[in-house]
């Protein structure tokens, strides 16, 4: 390793990457998923939902995220990258595009839907979603 | 003494291979930008039905828990999989890829079972715009799966006729990239199409 200095250890070859590694990863996964299914079944069928749908739709996108870099550490290593942290700085380039095409489309088409709704669904949005009364 | 306690540790590769690593990382991501539209696209149109049937009618979830778990454990078997590539065990090795590619095309024939049934019922993607947009996203990520596993297969071949060259040594590592990277975009769409719209 000292002979060559160009050599550089890559996230994926570290024997670190364990089996105790990824059966963490795979447990953890597992459960988050498990959780997420079984939070969402609960709420379709019970007659008295636990939580409010707000709630839900929330915390079953947080449990996604956590799986995320569950599997971006277990799986994929991008924790043991070594200096300089190039793959690390293209994935979160890449994050940035992705919620600004995300959270933009979103945004730009909910505007665009408001403003075109019809002087009744206006009125019913003004009145009863926003509380606005005349 | 302490180099070969160094090289325990850390597995160094030459720079030509850390560079074709970081090249396909950087394919993945930009292939992360192609599934963030498709998403978008489904967030915007997820309740454009046209009158027709919307996710709550369509989709079962139990049956889609099963895909995602069938999808969690080939990504987690490859992972095994690579390990045994590292040690050089050619034997694991072939028969591990061999489990994970079982288990892709059983990933891969229940989402084709699925799209025959909304098919069948008249639920195709000309149906409404919500429809479209559920087609296109979970076909992209079908489509990349096909590939994936069509790169397996042959992987499994040269490894079988060549051994554990750095080569291929090299592009099962690549491979598993690509398969944990399908993994979590399966999460995405598990969570946002069929989680969310069951909701």
């Amino acid at each position: 390793m000292e002979n060559n200095p160009n050599a550089t250890e890559v996230y994926e070859e570290s024997p670190g990457g364990s089996l105790a590694g990824y059966i963490a990863g795979f447990i953890l996964s597992l459960v988050l998923t498990v959780v997420a299914y079984w939070l969402v079944l609960q709420h379709k069928n019970s007659g008295q939902p636990m939580f409010s749908h707000q709630f839900l739709v929330v915390t079953v996108v947080v449990l996604a995220i956590t799986q995320l870099f569950v599997q971006l550490v277990f799986f994929l290593h991008l924790d043991r990258e070594s200096k300089p942290r190039w793959n690390l700085l293209v994935a979160s380039f890449a994050a940035i595009v992705v919620l600004i095409l995300v959270l933009g489309s979103i945004w730009i088409m909910n505007n665009l839907n408001y403003n075109m709704q019809t002087p009744a669904q206006t009125d019913k949005a003004i009145i009863q979603d926003e509380g606005v009364h005349p | 003494m302490s180099e070969a306690v160094s090289t325990l540790k850390t597995v160094t590769v030459e720079p030509e291979e850390s560079k074709s690593l970081f090249g396909f990382w950087i394919y993945i991501m930009t292939d992360c930008v192609l599934f963030a539209s498709l998403f978008a696209t489904y967030a915007v149109l997820h309740g454009n039905t046209y009158g027709g049937p919307g996710a709550k009618e369509l989709f079962s979830l139990n049956f889609v828990l099963a895909e995602t778990l069938i999808l969690l454990t080939s990504s987690f078997v490859c992972g095994l999989a690579m390990l045994a590539a590292r040690r050089g065990d050619k034997r694991q090795v072939l028969m591990l890829f061999g489990l994970t590619f079982v288990l892709g095309l059983a990933f891969l024939g229940l989402e084709l079972t699925e799209f025959h049934h909304l098919y069948a019922e008249g639920n195709s993607w000309r149906r409404s715009g919500f429809l479209s947009a559920f087609f296109t996203l979970v076909g992209t990520h079908g489509a990349h799966i096909t590939s994936g596993l069509i790169w397996m297969g042959v992987m499994m071949v040269r490894v079988r006729q060549n051994g554990l060259t750095p080569v291929s040594l090299r592009r099962l590592g690549l491979l598993s990239l690509f398969w944990h990277f399908l993994d979590i975009i399966w999460i995405f769409i598990f969570t946002i199409v069929y989680l969310m719209g069951a909701l």
